[in-house]
């Protein structure tokens, strides 16, 4: 690797490029009823003649077909896995977040909206962050309605807990498998318009192109993954509900299909992609066993209700926790964060974490941990309590690493997790390539720099449930367009290029498994472009990243042919993609010289430590547009406007 | 440690298949028994040969992804174990482990060791659902439930849909995989109106996917990974006998 500096892109030229199109009101509030107001309906009648492609079928993009389909709207939903129950929402544990004020204790549309907002350390749009915080209270009643089976207190109403980065308790549970309800919910809701026709389903579908006519998205290319046949679904809009790209770093909590080609490909065809490098490393999960290990496994960080955080003292104390005195531990977030404690947000708990490991007192097999320890609330409270709050986090805890949470404290470490950055959406979830939509954790919208606990579920509801349908809709009602043909130039280049995609990777015929590639990448990434940032490991890290693609396109090693079911194949395709975009990654956090919430620049931060906004210079979303093959993307920002809420220094202390 | 692994190896559903046998030298135990055949398609895409498909997702047990028949036994684990979560210190240095697809008439293998459970998806299309819009919700605390009741139907909810029960069962019926379901939805005020046709409407779905009928040998239960119970299926009779409202 040469020590020589990258050329940094130039500098933004433009921010009249990407227009927000934001509701203009005197207040907050008003802003997303305003909108509705203004969307174009159209008949029943005339819904029925047009299609949507969907592609995801986890909360957002089940949630969206559903509802798209109950509008009347012809839907085409495709998953990647064999069923759309399977989607990666289902591993998500704790909760979500919803402003009911059932526990009386100061909660309200204003205080989840600014807890939002300051957890994303202002880098997201106000006016977005108010309507989520709207929306979260027909969510619940949405949900409750479909049967998700919540938490109830003896007297039968709703239970709460609390989560990272809010002093109030409005987070909705089913134990510790919230995402698999909701997911539930939103999977019976689609299939009830299967069942009515509504919606086609289209399982083990892989997007590998999107369709543009006319400057305007109409389908996608999709590889039906057991036959390796190429397909082509063409309609009259696009919603991208495919999730985030986290598994760019190979170790991550994400499912092994997560992956980043869908937004690749809308990138490569225009998409602005938005904020790449605000990336989330989850503060609670279980420290890899092994470096060829993919999958890291998540403890929900509703156990930081009730657990308290700590590592010795002493640098390299080797003594079983147990026998370590209460005065020789260090409960750092308690001593950092007095007033949020073990409920720190998530960017700051991982970087403590990672800075005591760094300092020498991490604790576990090589150092790579910190205790979460569940003694005191087990004095308090008692075994069954604790037990049926998070019984199958304890079993799947005690499966993992054969020690009892209840016994010994848990050994945790942060893993890349959530990727707040996505592609670049405006007020109504559409990109700046007209009728093509993004939802979920696909677009980049609502969390700023930083996701609150329990907050990616309601982002995804409601784009999915509430957003997405009516701005779809409207976008739909006020463009009539001509049908697509199989046959027309657009579609049969995407299709070509698809097919081309797919045998240049067959035919390097290499030494190198995509899976050597992913696990370099993410060494590269998790070193250079993680927990902590600084100038010079960001440019060699941009540069070895792009060494590793070109050496990726020389030496990669795939058997078995185009034809068939080939997992191999499809790794590879993603790990491509993944090679794409951690350089991109690389260059937007170069560019970014400040720190906010999870992107911790060393060279901005405060006599604390702590993340330095630089707000004067980046308080904006910034945006990258593919540039060609080989060359360097271009960067232009969407300014941040902060009408009703002055951005403060975020202090958890 | 040393493992020998003898694979069912079916290139696509209509060809022939048959038992192979593959060796791994140097395994981790704490590995899992996923990230073993992980590093056995390592050594086989190095060696120029084709890698064994199989099906896995989340890889913490909650996506009902993976599966697969292990010395006999759907998900190869203890009780309430799926395959993603089995660890290779459940076995001992130099064992040999058959491993197989899941097998009942309504799951065609796909290739190895994957097979196709969307028969699954259409029995719970029939009615596997409670028929509410959205946006057409009352508010959630108009309505108590009470803890027990939420926490039964939470138990049932529970199902990750794997399909284990109809792989581990003699007749491969799905009666624990609908009644998980009817269950769920019975037992909660919203799934009331629609509880009588939607235990007619999965059941005869079930029928028509070629699942067989219970008889209660209890397999289903004691692969399960989250150990749904029996009782499941003594409601999903009982629903099944309620006359719809006239």
């Amino acid at each position: 690797m040469t020590a020589t500096a990258l050329p940094i892109p130039a500098a933004p030229t433009n921010d009249r490029e990407l227009d927000p199109h934001l509701p203009q009101t005197p207040t907050l509030s008003a802003a997303w009823r305003e909108r509705q107001a203004r969307f174009t309906l159209a008949t029943r009648a005339r819904r029925r003649q047009r299609r949507v492609i969907v592609i995801g079928s986890g909360l957002a993009g089940a949630a969206a077909a559903a509802t798209l389909s109950e509008l009347g709207f012809q839907v085409s939903c495709l998953c990647i896995q064999d069923s759309p129950r399977r989607a990666h929402s289902v591993a998500a544990q704790g909760g979500i977040n919803a402003s009911k004020n059932y526990q009386n204790d100061g909660d309200s549309v204003q205080r989840l909206f600014l807890d939002t907002l300051r957890g994303g350390d202002y880098r997201s749009r106000e006016l977005n962050v108010h309507r989520l915080a709207e929306l979260s209270l027909a969510i619940i009643d949405q949900c409750v309605a479909q049967g998700v089976p919540f938490a109830r207190e003896y007297g039968g109403q709703l239970e709460n807990r609390s989560f990272g980065g809010a002093l109030v308790s409005r987070t909705f549970y089913a134990r510790g498998v919230t995402g698999q309800q909701l997911l539930l919910g939103a999977y019976q809701a689609l299939l009830k318009e299967v069942d009515h026709g509504g919606v086609q389903l289209l399982p083990r579908r892989e997007m590998l192109e999107l369709i543009v006519e006319g400057g305007r998205a109409r389908g996608v290319v999709a590889r039906h993954l057991p036959t390796g046949t190429l397909e082509t679904h063409l309609g009259d809009a696009v919603v991208l509900a495919s999730g985030g790209y986290a598994s760019v770093f190979h170790q991550s909590t994400n499912a092994q299909s997560s992956n980043a080609t869908a937004v690749v490909r809308a990138y490569e065809q225009g998409a602005a992609f938005a904020n790449p490098c605000f990336v989330q490393f989850h503060p609670t999960c279980l420290p890899p066993h092994a470096p060829e290990q993919g999958k890291l496994i998540l403890m929900s960080e509703a156990l930081r209700n009730d657990g308290r955080v700590w590592v010795p003292r002493a640098p390299g104390d080797g003594r079983a926790p147990e026998s370590i005195p209460e005065a020789e531990r260090d409960y750092y977030l308690e001593r950092m964060y007095p007033r949020y404690g073990n409920l720190a947000p998530r960017d700051l708990a991982s970087r403590a974490a990672k800075g005591r490991c760094d300092g020498g007192y991490g604790v576990g097999p090589d150092g790579r941990g910190v205790y979460l320890d569940l003694a005191e609330a087990l004095a308090r409270e008692g075994a069954p309590r604790l037990v049926e709050r998070y019984a199958n986090l304890f079993e799947l805890y005690q499966r993992a690493t054969g020690t009892d949470p209840l016994r010994a404290p848990m050994i945790i470490y942060p893993a890349a997790h959530y990727s707040m950055g996505g592609l670049w959406v405006d007020y109504d979830l559409m990109s700046n390539l007209p009728g093509l939509f993004v939802i979920g954790e696909a677009n980049f919208s609502d969390h700023g720099a930083n996701r609150l606990g329990a907050s990616a579920l309601l982002q995804g509801l409601a784009d999915g449930y509430f957003i997405l349908p009516q701005s779809a809709s409207s976008y739909l009602a006020g463009n009539l367009l001509e049908p697509l043909s199989e046959s027309a130039a657009s579609v049969r280049a995407a299709l070509a290029r698809a097919e081309q995609r797919t045998a240049r990777l067959l035919v390097i015929g290499g030494r190198h498994t995509s899976r050597e590639f992913h696990a370099e990448l993410g060494r590269l990434l998790w070193s250079g472009c993680g927990l902590s940032r600084n100038r010079d490991d960001l440019q060699h890290t941009a540069q070895a990243v792009a060494e590793l693609r070109s050496r990726f396109w020389r030496e990669l090693r795939v058997t078995a042919g185009a034809a068939e079911l080939n997992q191999e194949l499809e790794r590879a395709g993603r790990v491509a993609d993944y090679l794409l975009l951690g350089e991109l990654m690389c260059l937007d956090a170069l560019q970014r010289e400040e720190s906010a919430g999870c992107h911790f620049r060393e060279e901005y931060q405060t006599a604390e430590g702590e993340a330095l906004r630089r707000d004067a210079e980046f308080a904006h979303v910034a945006a990258w547009f593919y540039a060609g093959d080989g060359q360097l993307p271009r960067r232009t920002i969407e300014p941040l406007q902060f009408r009703h809420v002055t951005p403060a220094e975020r202090s958890y202390r | 440690m040393k493992l020998a692994l003898r694979i069912w190896r079916q290139a696509a559903t209509t060809l022939p298949g048959a038992f192979v046998r593959y060796e791994l030298d140097d395994v981790a135990p704490e590995s899992t028994l996923l990230e073993a055949l992980d590093q056995l398609n390592e050594q086989l895409v190095l060696a120029g040969e084709v890698p064994v498909a199989f099906e896995s997702d989340c890889r913490e047990g909650i996506c009902g992804a993976c599966g697969v028949v292990v010395a006999g036994r759907a998900h190869g684990g203890g009780p309430r174990t799926a395959t993603c979560e089995l660890r290779l210190s459940a076995f001992r240095d130099g064992d040999e482990l058959t491993i197989e697809p899941f097998r009942a008439r309504a799951f065609p293998i796909v290739r190895d060791l994957i097979v196709d459970r969307s028969a699954l998806d259409r029995v719970m299309a029939a009615g596997g659902y409670v028929s509410v819009r959205t946006g057409s919700a009352p508010e959630a605390n108009a309505l108590p439930i009470a803890k027990d009741v939420a926490e039964r139907a939470l138990d049932a909810a529970a199902c990750i849909g794997c399909g284990a029960c109809a792989a581990a069962c003699p007749n491969a019926s799905a009666a624990l995989f609908v009644g998980a379901k009817v269950t769920h939805l019975a037992l909660l005020p919203q799934g009331g109106p629609e509880r009588a046709q939607r235990a007619r409407r999965m059941v005869e779905a079930a029928d028509r996917e070629g699942f067989g009928a219970c008889s209660s040998h209890g397999e289903c239960h004691a692969v399960c990974p989250k150990s749904i119970d029996l009782s499941v299926i003594a409601r999903l009779n009982r629903e099944h006998l309620r006359r719809a409202p006239a």
